[in-house]
């Protein structure tokens, strides 16, 4: 045998960098942004696996933002020189195409876990006690506004048709094929307002007319406009945008 | 049976650990997190830019808003739980005390020099003054990161959070901000390794060569 063979190393002496060999291969493909860009795909709308784990975390969001939830916890208010004009519009239509309800011929129905299911007409609505806030409206696109609302406490209105406050959700359907739901503690906080006044006039088209939620502890899109129909279930009703992938809590 | 096929006795270790196995853990974890965070915030930050620029699409995760939100709060679950295993770990076990202090206003100058001047040497497994202000830094701005994050997310439930930014508007700011210095970091942190590569394969073995200490211990024994 010749001097150079023997001094090759052994497999015994190789066998420790073998495996650092594999170890580093295996971590550099595992955190390559190759292997993310292929993540990148997953959007919450194909069901594979990784979208599947998207869809309990989001799940799990919602559990642990209604355990963080502070049901008289109020939002911070601001002086009317704060109000943001103009407020923006936003729907996932153009303002052209927001529909246009006549408010005599308004009616708003109620069903669900309710004592009394008979609907409602707009006198009706503003014989109720009254309320009015100015609150930062924020939209899950990250901007905001300050805008104030007057209408109906969200409570008062529930007490009057003898809602089961013990049930999970209120849904709401509206006039321009939208829909959300919240939680019952959500329906139940101080500040959640079915608003009739944008500002101190009557809400304008663009803004709900003639009636919609403000819920000030929840994102602006389930903060629905033009309501039609109101209902309470411990059945989760979803959402325009839930039932897509945002987050159904969306609580702030 | 020739002597070379005979098995070895066992060697002495000529390497020694330099990365815990926590810290190389949490260092992988922590850059698979943070390049979801940063990904999926970029599509977000698409949504309603808060400066006059977009983000490339290919930057981005999650493909529309809804599916980058999904991504921004699922990954913030690995990111925070990963991150406080870190700082328990480096404020328990004395790692930040003994690899990022002390830190002395001369040391950074000559340093910083050094570096500027390409002169700066490397050993294994001490962090010149350059490096511990860059860590101590990106330590910090990891915490201001999160608490902004926090109270964009929660504005209401956090709202004296969202006070100490002053405001929801500011505190999204300084989540952009607290980002955009991370991502800083991470370029040069990657520039780094590219001019000196060897830095690489202890930060996944988390061992490197004995040699490599020998200058570090001849100082520490004339100190």
């Amino acid at each position: 045998m010749s001097e150079k063979k023997k001094n090759l190393p052994k497999n015994s002496e190789l066998q420790p960098e073998l495996v650092q060999l594999q170890r580093r291969l295996f971590l550099r493909s595992g955190l390559s942004l190759g292997a993310l860009s292929l993540l990148s795909g997953c959007n919450l709308q194909d069901g594979d696996q990784v979208d599947k784990v998207l869809w309990a975390m989001s799940r799990w969001n919602d559990r642990v933002q209604g355990m963080l939830f502070r049901p008289n916890h109020l939002a911070p208010t601001y002086p009317a020189s704060m109000i943001t004009k103009p407020f923006p519009f936003n729907a996932f239509y153009d303002a052209d195409s927001a529909p246009e309800i006549d408010g005599d011929t308004y009616t708003l129905e109620v069903s669900g876990l309710v004592r009394n299911k008979s609907s409602w007409n707009l006198a009706q609505l503003r014989a109720l006690p009254q309320t009015s806030q100015i609150t930062r409206h924020i939209c899950i696109e990250g901007w905001s506004a300050i805008g104030q609302w007057g209408g109906v406490p969200f409570r008062t209105f529930l007490a009057h048709i003898g809602a089961d406050t013990t049930a999970r959700y209120v849904g709401f359907k509206c006039a321009d094929r939208y829909y959300s739901s919240i939680d019952m503690a959500t329906a139940l906080h101080p500040q959640t307002m079915l608003a009739l006044d944008f500002g101190t006039a009557p809400l304008p088209t663009e803004y709900g007319y003639p009636l919609k939620l403000r819920v000030p502890t929840k994102l602006g899109f389930k903060n629905p406009k033009h309501i039609a129909a109101i209902f309470v279930t411990n059945e989760n009703p979803g959402g325009y945008w839930e039932d897509q992938g945002y987050n159904w809590f969306s609580g702030s | 049976m020739t002597p070379a096929d005979q098995p070895l006795p066992p060697q002495p270790v000529r390497r020694r650990i330099i990365h815990p196995l926590l810290v190389r853990a949490t260092h992988w974890i922590n850059a698979f997190a943070m390049v979801c965070m940063v990904m999926s915030g970029w599509a977000i930050y698409n949504a309603s830019p808060l400066f006059g620029f977009d983000f490339p699409r290919w930057a981005t995760l999650g493909g529309w808003l809804g599916g980058a939100i999904a991504w921004h709060l699922a990954a913030m679950w690995l990111l925070v739980a990963n991150g406080l295993i870190y700082l328990c770990y480096g404020l328990s076990a004395g790692h930040f005390r003994r690899h990022f202090l002390p830190l002395r206003l001369r040391d950074l100058l000559r340093d910083i020099k050094d570096a500027l001047t390409f002169k700066l040497a490397h050993q294994a497994g001490v962090y010149n003054a350059v490096q511990r202000l860059m860590y101590i830094v990106v330590l910090l701005l990891g915490v201001l990161v999160v608490a902004s994050g926090l109270s964009i997310w929660k504005p209401v439930q956090l709202d004296s959070l969202v006070d100490l930014f002053g405001g929801y508007d500011t505190a999204r700011r300084v989540h952009f901000a607290a980002m955009a210095g991370i991502v800083a970091f991470v370029a040069v942190h990657l520039a780094l390794v590219l001019i000196v590569p060897s830095t690489l394969l202890p930060m996944l073995t988390g061992r490197a060569p004995r040699h490599s200490r020998k200058n570090a211990s001849e100082q520490e024994q004339q100190a």
